[in-house]
């Protein structure tokens, strides 16, 4: 069985006034359909832009200049704009991060949900209005005929990002793309609404590309991790096989800044320095300034080579299997 | 909302309340009308008496307490020129202005508000550059100079339509428009233009400027993210948000196309109030200067409110926080 979306060396560079910022650099990954696909990294590693990318949503002076999106045989990238716009919101839905900005603060609800369902099926009024109040209560919200007519700024975050949530599931989509959907919430409402969606994909088979900045949410979520740096792939492979055991330096360091149970009362380490500016890459390994291991070797950039069973990374000195954290 | 439009409209007495003594005040001020109005070999007899019966003997308190109980009741004064009551004379030009600032205000939404638009969408394409060039033209040339402009172009060397004058007009709802037949159309277009420009290269600005913030949301690339078509994206979710600021600058400059149409009244020859207003401030025809600031103050106040009140409906936030407050 073939990949429901694979991405195969997406690039996608920003043409600013101080040169050309690549924002995703030779990206591939890919999803079979039901799986869920956790998209890690520090914010401005690139997550945002790939999401972008795969729905053809990314704005001047950003381009996609080249790779390829198939989803479900599909080139997408080569497809352009109409066949992008017959799967947005149909088959490929995405969710974004601030739900206070997503929602168009002039429109009642209802006319946001209700264009949705008619933007892809030429179905009556009445019978989009029936759908989006099924998705409203899937979602969790209780007299879905009341919220219908209310305006976004009646609604907390948390019941905004619901609406949103609902609107992506009005089609049955196969793949929705969520862009760190409850950094924005509060804890306990970030824990509902995860697993919320994790049920919800589960009973539809939807696959589902998280993406965060918070390995402790996608650590109990996602079959598979994709840890982005600087643009750059530098490890992916089973959720449980990386968390457990992490190759890379870098993601070596982001679980180690996560509190867990298990090492309770251990020291909770962070990465020294700072996100690199895109414009200013240092030549070989990105990661190479920030990196405990880094030698002489790390002046030529690692490529991304298997490391275990369906693992790869990249990294000139990856740390062993089981080997202990420091 | 009823409590909201009792305060606006509480405001809007004061405003114009301030604005009689102000005109009161001013128009006292600036000059002497007996000595325009007798001939200059009138007896001092003569001058006291016309003195008398406008009332211009009396203390200036008194004489503003009876021109604002004579407001009041809808009595501006009678004009010191025609010998008719002031607001009358106003009231009768009042169409022809009317029809003008209306024409040219529709002029430059209509046009004003597609082009900003564009231009906001694609700001870096040669038609934005092109219509952004232009609007700072339409800003920053002189209105009067662009009226003469358009008469040399148009009704001097191309002579395809008239330098001045209203045309033939018609009756329509009880007064007298010229836009319902071909002749009063041909004299209307220019004089609309020339008031239009500047609003409209106003419009076209903020219109642009908006567009670009808008475009910049969340929300838009969610629409889009949705699967609407790019039509779609523009014509209700871009325009419903740039609405509420374009709503009210046009609610402000309708007030002031009246006001501006005094210069183009007067370059274009057209019969309104405007023009009545430069040839009574000659004449120091007192009552007329005064009734013309008052109506137009009432005019301006009339519309600001106007707009308020449409705001709110355009604004689901606004509605709801002042219906709380
Ligand atoms: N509009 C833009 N103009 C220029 N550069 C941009 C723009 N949007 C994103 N970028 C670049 O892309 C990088 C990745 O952004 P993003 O995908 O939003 O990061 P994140 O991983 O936090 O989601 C940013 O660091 C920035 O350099
Ligand atoms: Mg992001």
């Amino acid at each position: 069985m073939s990949a429901l979306l694979d991405v195969c060396d997406l690039q996608t560079h920003f043409f600013t006034r101080d040169g050309v910022a690549k924002a995703v650099d030779k990206v591939s990954f890919s999803l079979e359909k039901g799986q869920i696909l956790g998209l890690v990294g520090e914010s401005g590693s690139g997550k945002s832009v790939t999401g972008f990318s795969i729905l053809g949503l990314v704005d001047p002076p950003g381009r996609v200049a080249g790779g390829q999106v198939i989803f479900d045989g599909t080139d997408l990238i080569a497809g352009g704009e109409p066949v992008m716009r017959s799967l947005r919101g149909k088959r490929i839905a995405m969710i974004f991060q601030d739900p206070m900005m997503t929602l168009n603060p002039v429109l009642r609800i209802d006319t946001q949900m209700v264009e949705t369902v008619r933007a892809h099926e030429n179905v009556s009024k009445a019978e989009a209005l029936r759908r989006c109040r099924e998705a409203l209560v899937q979602v969790g919200i209780s007299s879905p005929d009341e919220r219908l007519k209310s305006y976004p700024h009646q609604f907390s975050g948390g019941m905004r990002q619901r609406v949103a949530i609902a609107i992506a599931l009005l089609h049955k989509p196969d793949l929705i793309i969520a862009d760190e959907p409850t950094t924005a919430l509060d804890v306990t409402i970030q824990a509902q609404i995860l697993s919320e969606v994790q049920k919800l994909c589960a009973q539809s088979g939807t696959a589902l590309i998280w993406i965060t900045h918070d390995l402790a949410v996608v650590s109990g979520l996602a079959d598979r991790l994709a840890v982005m740096y600087a643009g750059r792939i530098i490890e992916d492979g089973p959720t449980a096989a990386i968390i457990a055991n992490p190759r890379h330096p870098y993601t070596r360091g982001l679980i180690d800044s996560v509190p867990q149970g298990k090492r309770h009362g251990a020291m909770l380490t962070q990465i020294k320095g700072m996100t690199p500016s895109l414009l200013n890459l240092p030549q070989g390994c990105k990661f190479a300034p920030r990196c405990p291991r880094a030698d002489a070797a790390c002046q030529v950039e690692p490529a991304l080579t298997p490391a275990g069973p369906d693992r790869q990374v990249r990294c000139h000195h990856p740390h062993a299997d089981h080997e202990a954290t420091p | 909302m009823i409590v909201y439009l009792v305060r606006r409209v509480g405001q809007s007495l004061l405003a114009v309340m301030a604005m009689a003594v102000l005109v009161f005040l001013g128009v006292f001020f600036i000059g002497n009308p007996v000595d325009v109005l007798v001939s200059p070999e009138a007896s001092q007899a003569q001058i006291a008496a016309t003195v008398e019966r406008l009332g211009l003997d009396r203390p200036l308190y008194e004489q503003f307490g009876i021109f604002v109980w004579n407001a009041l009741q809808g009595d501006l004064g009678t004009s010191f020129v025609y010998g008719r009551p002031a607001l009358e004379i106003i009231l009768d030009r009042l169409p022809a202005t009317m029809e003008l600032a209306l024409v040219a205000l529709a002029l430059s939404v209509g046009i004003g508000i597609p082009l900003g638009v564009w231009a906001g969408l694609r700001p870096d394409s040669i038609a934005g550059r092109t219509i952004m060039g232009g609007s700072i033209l339409g800003f920053s040339l002189p209105n009067f100079w662009q009226g003469m402009l358009l008469i040399l172009v148009f009704a001097v060397l191309l002579g395809w339509l008239p330098a001045g004058g209203r045309g033939e007009t018609t009756e329509f709802l009880g007064m007298q428009v010229s836009f319902l037949t071909w002749d009063g159309l041909s004299h209307l277009i220019l004089p609309a233009i020339n008031l239009a420009l500047f609003k409209m290269s106003l419009i076209i600005r903020l219109a642009r400027a908006n567009t670009r913030e808008v475009c910049m949301q969340d929300y838009v690339k969610f629409a889009r993210a949705k699967g609407l078509s790019p039509r779609r994206v523009v014509l209700v979710h871009v325009l419903k948000n740039i609405m509420i600021p374009v709503v009210t600058i046009i609610g402000l400059e309708l007030g002031s196309m009246v006001a501006f149409a005094i210069v183009t009244e007067t370059v274009f020859a057209w019969p309104g109030m405007g023009k009545l207003l430069i040839d009574s401030i000659n004449l120091l025809d007192r009552p007329v200067i005064v009734a013309y600031l008052m109506l137009t103050v009432l005019i301006i106040v009339g519309i600001n409110l106007l707009v308020d009140v449409i705001y709110s409906l355009l604004d689901p936030r606004i509605r709801l926080s002042e219906m709380k407050g």
